[in-house]
């Protein structure tokens, strides 16, 4: 029965990079038990429960508001005709393409005592100031706003593709069987796309976890900024103590990541027609027409329109008086790092999904799930697990070079651009992971057959067939972290290279000096970039359909 | 087994094959030649294991148990597993699996070694073989599919192969197309001398096609042989009802031969039991008028079916059961008539020995 198995160096390499891009978020969870000569017991009583507190009602504050943002627009913009309807669909999406940090900026410009709102107020109506009431923006309400208004839209995306897959003939079965417009929303649309708007929801829970720029400029407090504060005290148990707080948002991350698991197993039951037919429309009236327009419209202004026309206002009148460093020095940092960074992101995301199709055995899924598990952890966390990988690795080198040399070689990787590149590719990997894991999937398995009984060895089959189909997805893919990284606080703060400055960090140090006028540009600059994977998503949106071929390979 | 082996030095030889996917079995110990020249095909329902058995032979599953030797060399057995690249075979899949990116003379040339100036020389003289030479910059999804199948076919032949594996090449053409791209590509593949192995789950292809027939049914071969003979003589009834319906007659050894109801069908060489199953194909017997010497079953004709060229009569006999009988057509037999089915002088049979006997 022996027979020799062929060799195969696939699962080799797709375990390698798993392992390679989940070794720092393993390695936070070493820390869980260490010393820290009473740094941790010091935090454990003083800022603890308040990192804790207010995480937990940020998540579930963000949660509520966004999936209400998300769903109703959602069903809106599918179920529901009112002029602009085809408008809203890739409109609502806009958000999106704002960090949560430069919607906390211009929010709290606008809102602050001395912004426009509250100073046109006074001149109004004559009051003096602490003569009337006005929320505090810089609060935990305020993050709660701001965030959902910057999140609702991965509820949004769930939703739609929940409501547009729900077989029509369920909901004209409803209707058939005496429930009116509104009950079957209530008791069959939303039952049915509940595990989607699951799955949604904690793509928004593990942002909101991860969120650092905003809650740090609102001063709030949560595990998020708390891992950034412990890291720079000055206290040689810092790293560790940073650490053991990552622990900490890991458990939660983890406890998120099993929920949503099961909500897509649940997901798996729901398609019973695999006939679809375009949703019937309910043409709305007039005065019904005007409320799905406001509610529709209200998260786009808000969410997208008052940041981007605040930004562009003010570097437009005032703008950063460093413009040409920001655009020569900082802006070349950004692009170099995120071009670096996506590249190298595609290439290992395209190595391992390749490596699965080839050899799919378990311990090469392992790997992947690993790897694609980075998305779901804070920038924080992976720039502390990065941190002590990336030190260990240091200080055997440097030992070994003193006693080979005699000479230390100081800290090699860890000042390095190794470390923040390291860092996107744990924290972004999955992004470009599924997306070319989705478009291998779409190639046919009898076109590898076909390239290897003509001769080809499987690497010649990547480089013949697949590089040249999945160009436009390769390209998709590179984009995508492209922004991500562009867009990306705390890793970089972190990981850069001593007086290394990008876009965000720069707009970071700005806006933290209460430059905000001077922040505008680079901010404008992010805006502007985060609009081309939007733009990526309206186009993909429209042209998957349910029922529509997927043999389109002549694109 | 020793003689065929060297008949089979330039084709495919497979040796004891077993397979199992977890713990299904898909292959139970087949061994099968095909020899340079020659089309067999390989028949069976879907599940049998026969599209199994192709990707086992042009390497793109591992084998698991057994031998596979093609020219004369072998590329799989215990000891090793030569991958798909390494091997001499050609391969038409079901889909054809045309590369959407590349046109017709990028597809055709994808798997040539000759160098750049002489493959295009190569490609053009296959697209004229294929009566392409006007597409040779057609995208694959501008073809029909006829043509699609052609540039599948150059494209497995561009390497010079010595075996041609072919899954189900032809299902995915229409009707009217199929016996002209079947005619057209049997007669390409027998120029070239390449050994073919077919897949298919028709029997009428594989009859009208194979020059041997393989009939594999859950993974076990039940026989080989040539088109006659699996049709006319299977080795047992599964093998038999493939091909159509068949009559089950009882016989006793007689001189020379099976004596049943229907008359005497004589064969010099009988399995060793003393009662048979005699299976006949309706085209075997023949109605005559119940009136006269002649020796068979009398009946009444139950009903008559009209296929073109035949007609089925079934007629029911006076012990219960019935007999299917092909004439051509017209007939003069109608419902209800009186008729005796009588043994056709020219029969083939397959004679069964019949246990408890």
């Amino acid at each position: 029965m022996a027979v020799a198995a062929r060799r195969s160096a696939a699962p080799l390499v797709a375990v390698t990079i798993g392992l390679l891009i989940g070794v720092p978020i393993v390695v936070v969870l070493r820390y869980l038990g260490s010393e820290t000569n009473g740094l941790w017991s010091h935090l454990a009583s003083t800022v603890l429960p308040r990192y804790l507190r207010n995480t937990l009602w940020l998540v579930l504050g963000v949660s509520l508001l966004a999936s209400l943002l998300g769903v109703s627009t959602a069903w809106l913009v599918t179920v529901c005709r009112f002029p602009g309807r085809s408008a809203f669909r890739w409109l609502l999406l806009l958000p999106l393409a704002v960090p949560s940090y430069l919607s906390a900026y211009a929010y709290t410009d606008l809102l602050q005592f001395s912004g426009p709102v509250q100073s046109a107020l006074r001149e109004a109506f004559g009051w003096g100031p602490r003569e009337y009431w006005f929320p505090a923006v810089r609060s935990l309400g305020g993050a709660i706003v701001v965030l959902s208004l910057c999140l609702y839209p991965y509820v949004y995306l769930a939703a739609r593709a929940a409501f547009v897959e729900q077989s029509v003939c369920t909901l004209e079965a409803g209707r058939t069987l005496g429930l009116n417009r509104w009950q079957t929303f209530r008791r069959l649309g939303l039952p049915l796309a509940r595990p989607s708007i699951a799955a949604g929801l904690s793509l928004v829970l593990m942002e909101t976890l991860a969120e650092f720029g905003a809650v740090q400029y609102f001063a709030v407090d949560t595990f998020a900024t708390g891992i950034y504060r412990t890291f720079t005290l000055p206290n040689e148990y810092a790293l560790v103590a940073a650490s053991q707080l990552s622990a900490c948002l890991l458990a939660l991350v983890v406890l998120l990541l099993v929920l949503e698991q099961a909500a897509r197993r649940a997901a798996r039951f729901h398609h019973t027609s695999t006939r679809y037919r375009a949703q019937t429309t309910w043409e709305l009236g007039g005065a019904a027409s005007l409320g799905a327009m406001l509610a529709c419209l209200f998260p786009v202004v808000f969410g997208f329109g008052v940041p981007f026309v605040l930004f562009l206002h003010k570097s437009w009148v005032y703008g950063d008086a460093r413009a040409r460093e920001l655009f020569f020095e900082y802006g070349t940092n950004s692009f170099q790092v995120a071009a670096l960074a996506s590249l190298l992101a595609v290439f290992l995301a395209f190595s391992l999904a390749y490596s699965l199709r080839l050899r799919p055995t378990p311990l090469a899924r392992a790997a992947a799930r690993l790897a694609g598990v980075g998305y779901a952890i804070p920038g924080g966390v992976i720039a502390i697990g990065i941190l002590v990988t990336l030190t260990w690795i240091d200080r055997r080198v440097s030992t070994a070079s003193e006693l080979l040399l005699g000479a230390s070689t100081g800290l090699l990787l860890t000042g390095s651009l190794v470390a923040v590149v390291y860092g996107y590719q744990t924290r972004f990997l999955a992004v470009s992971l599924q997306l070319l894991q989705a478009g291998l999937s779409r190639i046919r398995p009898t076109l590898d057959e076909a390239g290897r009984t003509l001769g080809a060895t499987p690497l010649q089959v990547l480089w013949r067939v697949h590089t040249p189909l999945l160009r436009s997805t390769l390209l998709a893919a590179g984009i995508l972290v492209f922004v991500d990284v562009i867009k990306e606080l705390p890793a970089t703060l972190i990981l850069r290279p001593f007086g290394y400055e990008t876009l965000a960090v720069r707009v970071y140090q700005l806006a933290s000096d209460e430059r905000l006028s001077e922040a505008s540009t680079g901010a404008l600059g992010i805006l502007m970039l985060g609009m081309v994977p939007v733009v990526f998503l309206a186009r993909t949106l429209d042209r998957r359909r349910p029922g529509q071929s997927l043999d389109d390979l002549s694109e | 087994m020793a003689t065929e082996r060297a008949a089979a030095g330039d084709g495919l030889v497979l040796e004891r094959v077993s397979h199992a996917f977890a713990s299904v079995t898909a292959l139970d110990d087949v061994s099968l030649t095909v020899e340079a020249g020659e089309v067999h095909c390989l028949l069976g329902p879907s599940g049998s294991g026969k599209s199994t058995l192709l990707r086992l032979v042009a390497g793109l599953d591992s084998l698991q148990s057994g031998r596979i030797e093609i020219g004369g060399a072998t590329v799989a057995d215990s000891q090793s597993d030569e991958p798909p690249e390494k091997r001499a075979t050609g391969f038409v899949f079901q889909d054809y699996a045309l590369f959407p990116h590349l046109d017709v003379a990028g597809n055709i040339g994808f798997g040539m070694k000759a160098a750049v100036a002489q493959r295009s020389e190569a490609t053009a003289e296959l697209l004229e073989r294929i009566g392409l030479s006007d597409f040779a910059g057609a995208m694959p999804h501008t073809l029909s599919g006829g043509q699609q199948q052609r540039v599948a076919l150059a494209r497995a032949l561009a390497r010079g192969p010595r075996i041609m594996l072919m899954d189900e090449p032809f299902s995915g053409l229409d009707s009217s197309l199929r016996d002209e791209v079947r005619g057209r590509t049997l007669e390409l593949l027998r120029q070239e001398g390449v050994a073919t192995l077919l897949v298919t789950h028709s029997p009428e292809e594989a009859l009208a096609v194979g020059d041997r027939i393989s009939v594999l049914v859950g993974g076990k071969l039940l026989q080989t042989g040539s088109p006659l003979d699996v049709y006319a003589e299977p080795l047992s009834r599964d093998v038999g009802t493939i091909f159509g319906p068949l009559n089950s007659l009882v016989g006793q050894r007689a001189e020379g031969g099976v004596e049943t109801a229907c008359g005497v069908y004589d064969r010099a060489e009988l399995p060793d039991a003393s009662r048979f199953e005699v299976l006949v194909r309706p085209e075997a017997l023949e109605i005559v008028a119940p009136e006269g010497p002649s020796r068979g079953i009398d009946g009444r004709v139950q009903s008559v079916v009209h296929a073109g060229p035949t007609v089925t009569v079934r007629v029911a006999t006076e012990d219960g059961t019935s007999l299917l009988v092909s004439e051509l057509t017209p007939t003069r037999w109608r419902s209800e008539d009186a008729v005796r089915v009588v043994l056709r002088s020219t029969a083939r049979a397959s004679i069964l020995p019949l246990s408890g006997a």
